[in-house]
């Protein structure tokens, strides 16, 4: 146990000098530059982006509750964290048409409160959602959590005093750096493994296998359903408030359905009930998402010129999804994590294997 | 008296599944209830368990009136069932399977849990030692980290009725345990669940379509057939009465 500790305090020592090396902070001390801030937004983007997959996968793949809810949430997060943290004057630039009602006006608060009440906010709301439409199951849900969803985006639309409707927030303070997204990140992930790991998780559990039985073995389903929906959403609006702060600007166009469907594709990719997918598959995602801006661009090749078709690379991963549904519909990890020995196992096997063929030189 | 029921009747829209439904159990005892495929045996269980709340009539647990209460809380107060068709979670460790059953008298709370403290620790060592107890008396302990879905089908079945003792019933409500099974694995599962009664002091009532496999445990049985009880009394006295004959094997017509 205690060997164990030793390696992950070293493990996490390491990785933390790396962010810290990313991050340019050895930039003063050391002379050591960060890395390119392009490489950097990448990476902050991934952590992102693994914080909002986590979050879904809890209550899709984890609870089996089919919720296409997430966008919504992630608005509200965004816009909380966005009004908490710009000061007066930015906030005065930008309700030039509506004045922002008064006690958010001169409100202004450090980033880490900010963004725990967008977690709570979004949490509270997935409460006021959660009650009538986890009553639902399967393809009802979906279509009950995407229309309220859509209608908390309308809402923020609408609600100009509070929000500034459809002209959005500028001048969001970029707090965000690597320190935010990979420490969310490494708190969402721990948050919930532990969580997984204990009573709660295996009710959670219980209840994707068979609802039935779990309730006839005395799981109260809709407390256990609200719950996860409710930790699910909290992380959805972090994640939100993330985004505001690392883009600057939001606005509720951003917030579409879109939005939920990338994650899905994430969370479906990586493998439902599975942590670690989630992780790696949205690495994959974020990455795949700015190398493929090639395809969008106009080449020219000689004499011959190829138009640039904007939103084409959403059409690769729709065609990714299906490809992924038809002929690996457990994603990368099933319902597998990643873990040392599970590691250990598939190298040995390898070794094994290249072992026998080298044996067999004529 | 442990369970009570009076003047059930459960109609689903134009069907009427089972009517003018009346039984009592006892404290410790066995009753076989019998009848022909579609007689409305599981739906009495569904009705007892709160799946379904009756059209008419009253069920009283130990006194207390259950009569369409959630099934979770009746769980709670005391009643447990295994299902017809096998519902375990299949792709959680057999002592999962075991683990979520003690999850209804977990003390600690989301925050205990989610920090993994002191308090969640020691309770959740007390749940897997309980949990690893229960797989050993019923011979599941060797293979308690298999995915339940992996057993074999025999095993399967003692899993799900493991899994219900570990609510802690005072009535346990078994549905077919014996279906599928051949005659030798059949007259195996009676001995085991005659076992387990007296072991945890258990008042059973037992779905069971073949007769002759309820025979040998039963105290008392009653026979369902369209929804209405046509018999009842021991099995000696069931297996002659014409009425049940005629409902098993249909009547012989004369020329």
């Amino acid at each position: 146990m205690s060997r164990h500790l030793k390696r992950d305090l070293v493990i996490l020592v390491c990785v933390a000098l790396v962010v810290a090396w990313a991050n340019g902070d050895l930039k003063d001390l050391l002379g050591i530059p960060g890395w390119q801030s392009y490489a950097v937004r990448i990476i902050n983007m991934c952590a992102i982006n693994a914080v909002l997959a986590l979050s879904l996968n809890l209550v899709n793949g984890f609870t089996g509750q089919f919720s296409l809810g997430h966008a919504g949430f992630m608005a509200l997060g965004a816009y909380t964290t966005a009004l908490l943290t710009m000061d007066m004057a930015a906030k005065d630039r930008v309700f030039f048409m509506t004045p922002l009602v008064e006690p958010l006006r001169n409100l202004t608060l450090p980033f880490l409160p900010a963004l725990v009440l967008a977690g709570i906010v979004a949490g509270l709301f997935s409460l006021l959602v959660g009650v009538p439409a986890l009553r639902l199951r399967g393809d009802y849900l979906g279509i009950a959590t995407l229309g309220f969803a859509e209608i908390i985006r309308l809402i923020i639309q609408n609600v100009r005093k509070v929000t500034n409707g459809a002209l959005g927030l500028k001048g969001i303070p970029p707090v965000v750096n690597l320190w935010w997204t990979l420490g969310s990140a490494f708190v969402c992930y721990l948050m919930l493994r532990n969580f997984l790991a204990s009573s709660y998780g295996r009710a959670f559990k219980s209840i994707r296998e068979n609802e039935t039985a779990a309730q006839a073995m005395g799981i109260d389903l809709f407390k256990h359903k609200l719950l996860s929906f409710f930790i699910s959403s909290f992380w959805a609006g972090v994640g939100g408030g993330l985004l505001a702060s690392l883009l600057t600007t939001i606005d509720p166009v951003q917030f579409k359905f879109p939005l939920t469907f990338q994650v899905l594709l994430t969370v479906v990719l990586g493998g439902m009930g599975s942590l670690s997918g989630s992780i790696i598959a949205a690495g994959i995602v974020t990455y795949l998402m700015e190398f493929l801006r090639v395809v969008e661009e106009t080449h020219y090749w000689g004499s011959i010129t190829i138009p640039g078709i904007p939103g084409l690379r959403m059409v690769i991963f729709s065609l990714a999804l299906v490809v992924v549904v038809v002929w690996y519909p457990k994603g990368l990890m099933g319902d597998r994590e990643l873990t040392v020995a599970g590691i250990k196992g598939v190298l040995g096997r390898v070794r094994q294997r290249l072992r026998i063929k080298g044996g067999r030189p004529a | 008296m442990i369970l009570d029921i009076r003047g059930m009747k459960m109609q689903f829209g134009g069907l009427v599944a089972v009517n003018d439904f009346n039984l009592s159990l006892e404290h410790g005892e066995l009753v076989g209830l019998i009848g022909p495929n579609g007689a409305g045996k599981t739906t009495v269980f569904n009705v007892i368990t709160g799946v379904y709340a009756p059209t008419e009539g009253a069920i009283t647990l130990e006194g207390r009136d259950i009569t369409g209460m959630r099934p979770d809380l009746v769980t709670r107060l005391g009643i447990a069932r295994t299902f017809q068709n096998i519902r375990l979670f299949s792709r959680m460790s057999v002592m999962e399977n075991i683990l979520v059953s003690l999850h209804w008298r977990l003390k600690s709370g989301v925050f205990d849990a989610l920090t993994q403290n002191g308090k969640y620790r020691a309770e959740e060592a007390s749940m897997q030692s309980r949990a690893m107890d229960l797989l050993a008396r019923v011979n599941l302990d060797g293979v308690a980290d298999s995915p339940a879905g992996s057993l074999p089908y025999g095993s399967q079945r003692r899993l799900e009725i493991c899994r219900a003792l570990a609510t802690e019933p005072k009535l346990l409500l078994l549905d077919e345990p014996a279906a599928g099974m051949n005659p030798a694995e059949s007259i195996e599962l009676m001995k085991f669940i005659g076992r387990i009664r007296e072991e945890f002091g258990l008042t059973i009532l037992l779905i069971e379509h073949q007769m002759r496999v309820v025979m040998g445990i039963s105290e008392r049985i009653v026979v369902l057939d369209h929804g209405v009880i046509i018999s009842r009394g021991t099995p000696r006295e069931v297996s002659r009465d014409p009425r049940v004959i005629e409902a098993y094997l249909g009547v012989e017509k004369h020329a």
